[in-house]
């Protein structure tokens, strides 16, 4: 007999649970890059989808071209899709930081479907298969599941990636610098910052953290145009419940919102896909600026 | 497909100067026009997409000669999976852009609207790319061929093997839209009637389900031998790359499958698994000649079996043509389908078939052991065959379709 609670077996349940905890590992480490992006530049980033699906892709690119692995892509990728992102934010963003945000959505928008569009045109849209590194194949008995070990990498590397990104933020010099330009650009200038720099970095950094999701991802999913359009709207829930711009509120609600679709996949798999949103709608109607959010 | 911006000018100029005199020449002939309406740009994109309108394109190439006082022409749309999109697009081109036939049609809720309106305005549906078996069963029209396969025939096939196997106990994995329930049930009466059972089933969102890890180890823990694949696409690709790396001790019953997913899957992680096509290039002579024909034109995607579905059904329709005369034919699309069921068919694709009053085409079904890594001995040499199902039990018997217009 297996141990029960309120007349659901507790085995799968904690397994539901360990699960949710992997969707939300990449839920944290995308929506830690779309808040950083927007807590400090205040741009909404609709290309982040795209970026992601740009790193895994381009981390496939690399294994089947130049014959470089995942480990290598790992670091190089990120850095890589990251300059295209400074590139993007010198180029394009940077025209827009005087207006609605809603210019800077459009844009990014129409980047992200650019983006999509390229790849699926040359590459089709079944997407392109990719292999679990070697060293993390296999898989370990929980007893109530099976833990592949790839996916027990994903949760531990993503936890250690968001909980630095949130340390250097709100722990260092630089993080202090890079939170006072958003306060007061003009005053930090004159202290001899290079702000719009500053900004560019940011953007990049944040470009970074999407393209290493992608990467991490890639082994999981297949690697395909759609793979950023299929989250980025859960992403952007889970940006909204934690509370825009709230650094360490998108990683707590990312890993958070993750459990709780986990579970509910287990109790009623057809409203998996609505559980975050109504959660988002409740989250708006009583704390209008989220979860972590300071109220406006 | 590659398009250099360069090549394509050329072509459109040449193309716009070139056949001004024999465009004259023929101006008095009718022109018939075959509406190649799928998804260019979502999910469904490789399994039909620019493939199907190359292989359409082929099919009137190929027939020119034989055209008998009349010319054809091949246009495109996309119709992005949304079953409005497809229908007003199909009213546009029967109303006002003169075509005649729409063929290809993938999901199954565009093509059930679709076909609604090829009834509606007396037109032809030539559906290659959609699944549901109710296309010739309860919504059934006069005006509509259902030419590849259906949901009842992967059942039969991929399922029937599966059952036959050893197989009793099954969990689905389904797609919550009329395709996936369809596949679901037609399979579950199957498992039914072989005194099986089904132990529960998972229905997921869809589109935008990326994650099937929770529903895997719910099928595992559920205690069936058989997981049933009741999805298409880039959901069945990813429920199979998860299953493998969930190490579930299952036997998969991938229910629709084309080459293209297999191609996506890679053989390390396809190789062993069962699925039903009604086509594979590599099947015989004429199988291969086809291929051979069109390969060049899509050589990153090769022919799975709707394209090669909208390159015979067009081709049977162009048959019909002739055999009624052009004027019959612009006059009414259901006169176009009575003939097409009354001719016997014949293609390098699906050899020698017919159509059936409900207008199901019987043709062969094949299934198919996907080939390990080492013993494929190149790029799109994936499929062994296991068995072959002939046309009389490949598909469900006409007096159970609950198709209205047939007398039981």
């Amino acid at each position: 007999m297996m141990t029960t609670v309120l007349g659901y077996n507790i085995g799968p349940m904690l397994a539901q649970g360990v699960l949710g905890l992997i969707n939300g590992a990449f839920y944290a480490l995308l929506s830690l890059g779309l808040a950083v992006i927007f807590g400090l530049l205040n741009i909404i980033n609709f290309a982040h989808g795209a970026l992601y699906m740009i790193g895994a892709f381009v981390a496939w690119a690399f294994l089947n071209y130049l014959g470089i692995g995942y480990w290598p892509a790992l670091v190089i990728v990120p850095i890589l899709v990251g300059g295209f992102g400074m590139l993007l934010e010198r180029v394009f963003i940077s025209k827009l930081y005087k207006l609605d945000h809603l210019y800077g959505l459009l844009l990014t928008f129409g980047l992200a479907l650019i983006f999509e569009g390229l790849v699926r045109n040359y590459y089709g849209s079944s997407g392109m298969p990719f292999a679990v590194p070697e060293s993390l194949r296999g898989a370990t008995r929980l007893g109530f599941m099976i833990m592949p070990t790839y996916r027990a990498w994903v949760v531990v590397a993503s936890f250690v990636v968001c909980i630095s990104t949130w340390l250097i933020i709100e722990k260092t010099p630089i993080g202090a610098t890079l939170r006072a330009a958003t306060e007061n650009p003009a005053m930090v200038q004159a202290f001899g910052v290079n702000v719009p720099r500053l900004v560019t970095l940011t953007y990049g950094a944040g470009v970074a953290l999407a393209a290493f999701a992608g990467v991490m991802a890639a082994p999981v999913y297949s690697v395909n145009p759609s793979m950023g359009s299929n989250v980025i709207i859960v992403v952007f829930a889970v940006v909204v419940i934690g509370g825009m711009g709230s650094i360490l509120g998108s990683i707590l609600t990312g890993f958070g919102l993750g459990l709780v679709e986990g579970f509910t996949k287990y109790l009623y798999p057809q409203g998996s896909g609505v559980v975050i949103f109504v959660l988002m709608v409740i989250v708006l109607l009583l704390r209008p600026s989220g979860l972590f959010g300071k109220a406006a | 497909m590659k398009i250099s911006r360069r090549g394509l000018l050329g072509t459109a100029a040449a193309v716009s100067t070139l056949p001004m005199a024999s465009a004259r020449a023929q101006s008095k002939l009718p022109v018939f026009k075959i509406g190649v309406l799928n998804d260019q740009s979502g999910p469904y994109r490789d399994t039909g997409g620019v493939t199907s309108v190359i292989c359409t394109q082929q099919a009137v190439d190929e027939f020119a000669s034989q055209m008998k006082g009349y010319n054809v022409q091949v246009v495109a749309a996309d119709h992005q999976n949304k079953p409005d999109l497809g229908a007003s697009i199909a009213r546009q081109w029967f109303d006002q852009d003169g075509v005649d036939m729409i063929t290809d049609v993938p999901n199954s809720g565009v093509a059930l609207a679709v076909s609604a309106v090829a009834k509606e305005k007396n037109k032809v549906h030539v559906n290659s790319g959609a699944a549901s078996s109710d296309i010739t069963g309860l919504q059934c029209s006069p005006n509509t061929v259902h030419w590849t396969y259906d949901t009842w025939m992967l059942a039969q096939s991929t399922g029937g093997a599966t059952v036959k196997a050893g197989g009793d106990s099954w969990y689905f994995i389904t797609a919550d839209y009329a395709f996936g329930h369809k596949l679901e049930s037609d399979t579950t009466a199957l498992v039914k009637a072989a005194h099986g059972k089904v132990t529960g089933s998972s229905s997921y969102p869809f589109p935008g389900t990326t994650d099937f890890s929770s529903f895997l180890v719910q099928a595992q823990s559920s205690g069936a031998k058989v997981l049933g694949l009741a999805n298409a696409g880039g959901d069945t690709i990813n429920s199979i790359k998860q299953a493998k790396e969930f190490g579930l001790t299952m036997n998969i019953a991938a229910l629709l499958m084309f080459i293209t997913d297999v191609n996506a899957l890679g053989l390390d992680v396809a190789g062993g698994l069962h699925l039903t096509e009604s086509f594979y290039w590599d099947l015989n002579e004429g199988t291969r000649a086809f291929t051979n024909r069109v390969k060049a034109k899509t050589p990153d995607n090769w022919p799975n079996m709707a394209h090669a579905g909208c390159y015979a059904g067009s081709l049977h329709f162009m048959k019909a043509i002739n055999h009624i005369g052009p004027v019959a034919a612009k006059a009414s699309g259901r006169a176009i389908v009575d003939a097409m069921k009354a001719l016997p068919t014949e293609d390098d694709c699906f050899g020698k078939g017919s159509v059936r009053a409900d207008g199901r085409g019987m043709f062969k079904s094949y299934l198919f052991e996907v080939k390990k890594p080492s013993e494929s001995k190149m790029k799109w040499d994936y499929y062994k065959i296991v068995q072959t199902t002939p046309p009389e039990q490949a598909w469900r018997p006409l007096n159970e379709g609950g198709c209205p217009f047939i007398k039981a």
